[in-house]
Formats: C-alpha cells, sequence, structure tokens
C-alpha cells in the first residue's frame, strides 16, 4: 500500500515536472505580446473601455488614436500602475470615471496589455517591454 | 364524485378565466407596433402613434421641460457657442422647432419650468430665470443662484432636480462612488461601513425653490441610499417624489468568483422607487435582484449573492434589467393618449455599458401602467430604435441615446437624444 503510495507520488512529481520543463520561455514578438495582452484586456478593461477601445460617452475614455495611449510610454504605464482619478478630456470631451490601479498584474501582464493596446482599435505605436514597466514600478515606491 | 366536481369546476374555471384573457387580448391592439420613420432612425411605436423630429443637431441635449404655452427648454450637458439652455418654439405649429435662441452660461442636466419660473441646474448649483407675462425669460444673463456648492467628484455629477406643489426643490447628489469601497471600482477594496459619502451625497435633498444661496446646511436631505438618480418626476396623484437609481456597477469584474459576465450584465435591477421624507433605499449595503426578488447584501458588505440584507431600506417599486441606465420619467397626466396611459410612467433608457462584454441593452422609452398611484401590470417598451439598429444596440454605438422627456400641453411628448442633440414629438394620431 505504502509503496503503491510512493510510486503514485513519483509518477505525479515526474509529470509536472515534465510539463514545467515544457513550458514556453516568454515570447517577445510582437504577435505574442498582443496575443497575451488581449485576455488581460478582456479582464480587466473590457467592461470600461469596451471591445473596440472607443470607451463610453463622457464616463470612460477611448483608446483610438489619443495621446495618451500612442504618446509618453512612462505616463501610460504610471496610469496603469496608479490609476487615475481627475478625469482626461480628449477632443474637448470630459471623461469623468475614475480608473482603478493594476498595480497587481505583473510587469509582463502591464507590457503585454499596454502592447495590445497600442498595436489595436487602429493603433499604431511601439511595444512596450516588462523592463520599462518595472522601471516606472520602481519608481513610484 | 366531490373530487370530480372540483376537477370540472376548476376546468369551468380555468376556462372561463382563458376566455376572459381572450377576450382582453383580442380588444387590446396594444402589442401591436407600427414603425416610423423619425430622421435618421425608424422608431417602433405602439399603433396609433407617430413621432416626428421637432429639432435636431443641438448638442448634448439632457433634460426637457414645456411651459404652458408650448415652449420647450432644453439643458445641454455641453455648452454649445457659450450657451447651455435652448428655448425652443413652434411657431407655426407644424411640429417643429423655427424659433430657437440659446442662453445661460453652464453646462448642466436639470431643467424645470413652473409657475413662471424656469429653474436649471449645473453640476454644482440650480439657478432660476423669471418669466415675463409672455413667457419670455426676463433677465437671461443674471438668474437667481437658488443652491450653491454641492459636491461634483468625477462620478455621478448630474444635478437632476424637480419641484412640488409646496415650494420645494428636489436635488439628486449623486455618489462619487460605484459601491462606496475604500478604492472606488479598486478589485479587493473592501466596503466603508458606515459609508460617509451618504453624508453629502448618495441621495435627494430638499430646498426652498424660493431662496436664495441655499447650500447643504439650508437643506434637507430628504431620501438616503440611492447611488444615483437621473430621471425623476413628482406624481400629483400619490403627491410624492419618484426616483430611478442607477444601479451599481462591475459585480463580474470585481467578485468574478461570485457573479459570471451573465449575471453581472442582468443584475442588478434598475429601480423605481417611491420617495417620503426620511426614505432609504439601501445604497451601498444592498442591491436589488430582480430575479430573486430579495434586497441582497452588496459583496463589498460581506454578501455572496444570495444573503440578505437592508431590512431597514424599502423595496422598488418597479425593478427593471441591470444597467439600461434611467435618465427620465415622466407621469402622463394627459388625455390625448389613449386611456390606459393616463397617470402611469414613461421611463427613457440611455442605454447600458456595463453589460460588456455581454451585447448591450437599453436606448428606448417604456411604459409602466399605473392605477391608484402603484404599478398595473408589466412593464412595456414603448418607442424602441433610437440605437439605429439591433448591432448597434449590442455594441453599445447607440446612433442616439435618449435621455429626457416631458409632456406638452397639446398631450403629445418630447423625448430628447444627448448623443445627437435630436428632440423627437411622439404624438396619438389615433387608430
Amino acid at each position: 500500500m505504502k509503496k503503491q503510495l510512493l510510486t503514485v507520488t513519483g509518477i505525479l512529481f515526474c509529470i509536472s515536472f515534465l510539463m514545467m520543463s515544457q513550458t514556453k520561455p516568454v515570447q517577445n514578438t510582437l504577435k505574442a505580446s498582443v496575443e497575451r495582452g488581449k485576455k488581460v484586456y478582456t479582464e480587466r478593461c473590457l467592461t470600461c473601455h469596451q471591445a473596440d477601445g472607443g470607451g463610453v460617452q463622457n464616463m470612460n475614455p477611448p483608446l483610438i488614436k489619443t495621446k495618451w495611449v500612442l504618446g509618453d510610454k512612462t505616463q501610460l504605464i504610471t496610469i496603469v500602475l496608479k490609476g487615475l482619478n481627475t478625469g482626461v478630456v480628449i477632443d474637448d470631451i470630459e471623461y469623468h470615471n475614475v480608473m482603478a490601479s493594476h498595480a497587481d498584474l505583473t510587469d509582463l501582464q502591464i507590457a503585454d496589455v499596454l502592447t495590445y493596446v497600442r498595436n489595436s482599435f487602429g493603433n499604431k505605436a511601439k511595444a512596450i517591454t516588462s523592463a520599462e514597466v518595472k522601471a516606472v514600478r520602481a519608481k513610484l515606491k | 364524485m366531490r373530487q370530480v366536481f372540483h376537477k370540472s369546476f376548476y376546468a369551468a374555471l380555468a376556462f372561463s378565466m382563458l376566455s376572459l384573457c381572450a377576450c382582453a387580448n383580442s380588444d387590446d391592439d396594444s402589442t401591436k407596433r407600427v414603425d416610423v420613420q423619425a430622421g435618421d432612425i425608424t422608431l417602433k411605436l405602439p399603433a396609433g402613434f407617430t413621432a416626428t423630429v421637432f429639432a435636431e443637431n443641438l448638442g448634448s441635449t439632457r433634460h426637457v421641460t414645456v411651459n404652458t404655452n408650448g415652449d420647450v427648454y432644453v439643458k445641454l450637458a455641453r455648452l454649445k457657442n457659450g450657451k447651455g439652455i435652448l428655448r425652443l418654439r413652434d411657431k407655426n405649429g407644424d411640429g417643429k422647432a423655427e424659433d430657437i435662441m440659446g442662453f445661460g452660461n453652464f453646462a448642466g442636466t436639470g431643467i424645470v419650468v413652473k409657475e413662471g419660473y424656469l429653474y436649471a441646474s449645473s453640476d454644482e448649483e440650480v439657478f432660476r430665470y423669471k418669466l415675463d407675462a409672455n413667457n419670455n425669460v426676463i433677465n437671461p444673463d443674471k438668474p437667481e443662484k437658488i443652491v450653491t456648492g454641492l459636491l461634483s467628484r468625477h462620478e455621478h455629477e448630474a444635478k437632476a432636480i424637480m419641484l412640488d406643489n409646496n415650494g420645494n426643490l428636489y436635488v439628486n447628489i449623486g455618489a462619487y462612488s460605484n459601491a462606496c469601497q475604500v478604492l472606488d471600482r479598486q478589485k479587493g477594496s473592501p466596503g466603508m461601513n458606515p459609508c460617509p459619502i451618504l453624508d453629502s451625497a448618495g441621495g435627494i435633498w430638499q430646498f426652498k425653490a424660493d431662496k436664495l444661496n441655499q447650500t447643504y446646511g439650508d437643506g434637507v436631505r430628504y431620501a438616503t441610499g440611492l447611488r444615483n438618480v437621473v430621471g425623476l418626476d413628482w406624481n400629483t396623484q400619490t403627491n410624492s417624489l419618484f426616483v430611478m437609481q442607477h444601479g451599481r456597477d462591475q459585480l463580474h469584474d470585481l467578485f468574478p468568483d461570485m457573479y459570471d459576465t451573465k449575471q453581472s450584465a442582468e443584475l442588478p435591477a434598475e429601480c423605481m422607487y417611491e420617495l417620503h421624507q426620511g426614505s432609504n433605499c439601501g445604497w451601498p449595503y444592498i442591491y436589488y435582484d430582480q430575479f430573486q426578488h430579495k434586497k441582497i447584501l452588496a459583496p463589498e458588505f460581506g454578501g455572496d449573492g444570495k444573503k440578505e440584507g437592508g431590512q431597514d431600506a424599502q423595496d422598488p417599486v418597479v425593478a427593471f434589467p441591470g444597467h439600461l441606465a434611467p435618465d427620465g420619467l415622466l407621469f402622463y397626466t394627459g388625455n390625448k393618449f389613449p386611456e390606459k396611459y393616463k397617470n402611469g410612467a414613461f421611463v427613457v433608457f440611455h442605454g447600458s455599458w456595463n453589460r460588456a462584454p455581454e451585447p448591450q441593452e437599453g436606448y428606448y422609452v417604456v411604459f409602466v401602467p399605473f392605477k391608484d398611484g402603484k404599478p398595473n401590470g408589466n412593464w412595456e417598451v414603448f418607442a424602441d430604435g433610437f440605437s439605429g439598429g439591433p448591432q448597434l444596440t449590442a455594441s453599445g454605438r447607440a446612433k442616439h441615446r435618449p435621455c429626457g422627456i416631458a409632456q406638452a400641453p397639446d398631450g403629445s411628448i418630447y423625448v430628447t437624444d444627448d448623443n445627437k442633440g435630436t428632440i423627437w414629438k411622439i404624438s396619438y394620431k389615433g387608430k
């Protein structure tokens, strides 16, 4: 009985070891980052900014071709890490709703979701790397 | 034998009830709908009704009010050409406004005309303008300031207003929060108990309609536990204030283990409440679940989707599907619509955003029949099609977003749209 248990445990251990060793290293291509970022977007951003990135009238700002998304990377990363409660004005329209902080996401998740946003909804801008997120996070602490 | 009698008795009863229903149905054509082209959309209305575009491209037209002479006043959420109020006159009675005049240098939502005064709100203040004997605004650049210093903090800023027949002004002060968490809309942040927001927001305040420069200390917190109210009306039958609450958002985003996206799209109910002084509607501690017909303890305050709460909070008069955003309320007191509309409630739903990733919903006007001051039968969609089609409804990219509603002296109603600035006039022309 004891032996059997040991064998089962051993097999399980081997399986999990094999699975771990098969985990792919993080792909750094734009395509891979955008794909991972879309998942984060769906989970964290979609309710307010909507599936098409168009936001909600007077409440949640659009993410389409604005300087907030396409401009300064540090500012963009800071918004995700700290949230925003001052409202923003885009094309003379004020968007008031509070954005929560998403600092609980990993550096890679934040890099991915921002890369996704910067390369979706008609946007085209350079990817954001997890190193860049890490650097901004360190400064904010 | 007895059993047989019972059986046949019940069968007969059931049969007679069925035939009664059938009779009622065959007489009632309220379910028939007609398509009416009105500007760039086709409105679906009950048979016998028609709609025309009264005015369009006005800006962000929010609430609307009609004077006894037929003048229409509408409030703009954003200034247009520096003006925040428009007066629209249909001089030749063709159902279109030919004479449009702007005044007022503040943006906002609330507007009510009553007994020679026009009241209008910004997001912090309420003003009034005196009208002369010919119904013209006497001093359009110098309104009296009735209320000042109201909180406006990035969420639920609109100060919807209403007057009773006793010289009182009611002002919604929306909660600057979704569910009174320590950190608004932050996953994992607990609810504050007691909720400190309720001291100065999250309710309806009552002020004197004719006293200048009132602020919190001069007013009364008339009703509390209301997250945000935009649609509201004074019911002259019950002599009481009815309001439509915008229910809380993001049950799934904040508590994914308790609510899936579908539940989060449908919950909680958008509620109609009848208020009296001291009313408490329960926000943020509870929400109303229209499927369980219960006040459910909010998850930020220890709820799990099933635990009840709010023993001290009142029940809604009507519970509508979640997130439809009721922005207008009107009790119809006219004589021009069929009898069933008399004293019933029209509710204007601005349309949802918080249903994503599920399809969005709303962008229509519904009707709730009332009898003796209480709902009498189910609500139904009265005017649909403002979005421009089912796909534009589902995506939330509606062409028009209905907002305000008002009754004209001729018995028709006006409905505004704050997306493109259209005002429709809906009338009954008979069968």
